[in-house]
């Protein structure tokens, strides 16, 4: 067991590795020469040499990305070409909202969905089955900035039951911080709850073909505690896994929720950064999202073996 | 044979001749009269034949934008911007007087293009990765670590990252897009060749002494191409929205091309009091994304009938 834990723990390096070896050539092969920016429009190419030389940017490759690295891991993310902030500063200022968001989706989503996926595989090929099914299709197929407008639009403007747009702080109060909260994450949670609906029907209905299901039946066991004790304790497996790689789309998506409903997080920064190509921002927030997506499939896989004890690898 | 069939009726075989013995079977089973053309097809995958039906309508607005009675995408008119919805402008004008209708007609162009271009690249790059990685046991180390490393990117933010590096055009956002999608790929691909490759009758061709080529050519290829079609179709949708995405956010098409994520992106500063100009490029590109996904889950079901019921 703690041999697979660090086994588990030691893979996760070489993951990284590429990350940042494919971060870290962005920069490298990002257009425009840093030396000759620094050094202006006057400068001789002796100049734009000597500040080359002065910044190491003449040293080979692979001794530029293993300092890089070092100081990537002394928590040094490199200084913004637009605003000359430390890249961490920035992200700093703006992880509050971004991880309220991705928080709070993914509650809803777990919430949601995976009641709608057991009900689908209980009543499988009624109506309600159906009806789930369809919304994981139309989940899967109108993208999150669709549902965002759309939700904005009948909720806000028509309804004025929420705000529009904007962001509260957390620290302003519970209420106007979920206020605005609440269209973004179920606009950011429609692909997410679709994705989980989908896998929880799917391994329910595996796992409710099987003999200990009937043998509970049998004795006489409720259908309630049938379904949430007997058959999603042994489908929680799959189940997390994919809530795991759903990560993934949660992150892509909240770069496109917040710029719909101005929210001002991580998401915002990457899209600023973008239209001024200011890229150790750039680097910065794709090694961060990068590094939480690992991390958290990795707590799932180890938590795999408190789930499920037959796992021993 | 004849015998073997009554016997189960429970008739007696030695009392009449054996070929006039038999009696007509009951009509256990209804004479199915299989359905056959189009009627058939769509009787047995409704799914597949609504997404079919939709894409090939997208794709006719696609080829025939000029023929539908559509203007120049680009023509500015600032006289008559921010029109609403009208005979003349049936889907109203946008902030610089461009007339929407046209515009998310031409649109359809670019989506498609995306979608298409990088299902078809990436299906036949990760299949060629997928390849070398189930036969290759040296290179297969490391081109899955490299492929691990990779997937642990968001694709969303893998394609953004890319697109910051080019300048904006169709041609870099499917390159972007493509290489965001080829772990996927390789992966799946990878794995159907290492459980091929214990199959009986692989092993067999092996014994044979069939070379490798032609190993892979007769047994492997045939059994990926089921599996990375609807991969392929699941990586189109995925495709168009990833394209509107960028745009949307600016990091896509130039905003000169008339594509749905840019029509959005010039409607999101008026959207609150003319949400028409979001709403349109909106509807087409949704309508178009659940086509190529219920195509996708057609196929699934007709390819692998196993998980037909299921997923």
């Amino acid at each position: 067991m703690l041999a697979y834990v660090v086994r588990r723990i030691l893979a996760t390096i070489p993951v990284m590795a590429v990350v940042a070896l494919f971060v870290f050539s962005l920069l490298y092969i990002a257009p425009g020469d840093p030396a000759a920016v620094i050094a202006g429009d006057q400068a001789t190419p002796e100049d734009v040499e000597r500040i080359r030389a002065s910044l190491g940017l003449d040293r080979p490759f692979l001794v530029r990305f293993g300092e890089w690295v070092i100081r990537i891991l002394q928590g040094d993310l490199g200084v913004s070409i637009f605003t000359n902030l430390p890249v961490t500063t920035m992200i700093a200022q703006r992880i509050e909202p971004t991880l309220s968001l991705m928080v709070l989706t993914l509650i809803l989503a777990v919430v949601v969905a995976i009641p709608m996926g057991v009900l689908a595989a209980w009543k499988q090929g009624t109506w309600i089955d159906r009806g789930v099914m369809a919304f994981a299709v139309l989940g899967f197929s109108v993208p999150v900035f669709v549902v965002g407008y759309l939700l904005a639009y009948v909720f806000a403007l028509e309804l004025e039951w929420l705000p529009v747009q904007g962001y509260t702080s957390f620290s302003a109060g519970f209420w106007p911080w979920l206020e605005n909260l609440i269209l973004p994450a179920v606009a950011l949670g429609s692909v997410y709850i679709a994705l989980i609906a989908r896998i929880t029907r799917a391994t329910m209905l595996e796992v409710l073909s099987q003999d200990y299901i009937r043998t509970a039946r049998a004795k006489g066991a409720s259908q309630g505690s049938i379904l949430f004790l007997h058959a999603l304790k042994n489908a929680a497996v799959p189940i997390v896994t994919v809530i795991g790689i759903g990560i993934a789309l949660l992150i892509g998506g909240a770069v496109v929720t917040e710029s719909v409903f101005a929210i001002p997080g991580l998401g915002r920064l990457t899209v600023d950064a973008i239209l001024r190509r200011d890229y150790p921002v750039i680097q910065g927030v794709v090694l961060l999202f990068s590094f939480i997506y690992v991390l958290v499939n990795l707590a799932i896989d180890l938590v795999y073996t408190l789930f499920d004890p037959r796992i021993r690898y | 044979m004849a015998s073997a069939h009554t016997a189960p009726l429970g008739l007696a075989a030695e009392s009449r001749p054996p070929v006039a013995a038999a009696p007509p079977m009951p009509d256990v089973l209804p004479p199915v009269k299989p359905r056959r053309g189009l009627v058939g097809f769509v009787y047995r995958h409704p799914t597949m034949a609504i997404g079919g039906f939709l894409l090939l309508v997208m794709i006719f607005i696609a080829v025939f934008a000029p023929l539908l009675w559509t203007v120049d995408p680009t023509a500015l008119a600032p006289a008559r911007r921010t029109r609403e919805p009208s005979l003349e402008h049936w889907f109203g004008t946008d902030m610089l007087g461009r007339d929407v209708y046209s515009r998310v007609m031409y649109g359809a162009r670019v989506s498609l293009i995306v979608g298409f271009a990088v299902a078809i690249l990436s299906s036949v790059i990760g299949l060629a990765i997928g390849l070398v990685s189930g036969f290759i046991r040296v290179a297969d180390g490391i081109i899955m670590r490299i492929m691990d490393g990779l997937m642990s990117i968001p694709p969303i933010l893998l394609a953004i990252a890319l697109m910051a590096l080019t300048r904006g055009s169709v041609q870099n956002v499917i390159i972007a897009i493509t290489i965001a999608e080829i772990p996927r790929v390789s992966r799946l691909v990878r794995g159907v060749v290492l459980s091929l490759r214990e199959q009986p009758y692989v092993e067999a061709a092996v014994a044979a002494g069939t070379r490798t080529p032609m190993i892979i050519l007769r047994h492997i290829l045939p059994n990926t191409l089921a599996p990375i079609t609807v991969q392929a179709t699941y990586i189109c949708a995925s495709a168009m929205i990833v394209e509107a995405i960028l745009s949307f956010i600016g990091a896509g098409t130039p905003p000169i091309i008339p594509s749905w994520g840019n029509i959005m992106a010039e409607g999101r500063a008026l959207w609150q009091v003319k949400p028409y100009i979001v709403f349109f490029p909106a509807l087409f590109l949704s309508i178009t994304v659940l086509a190529v996904n219920l195509l996708g889950d057609g196929l699934r079901d007709a390819l692998d009938p196993r998980m037909a019921k299921r997923l």
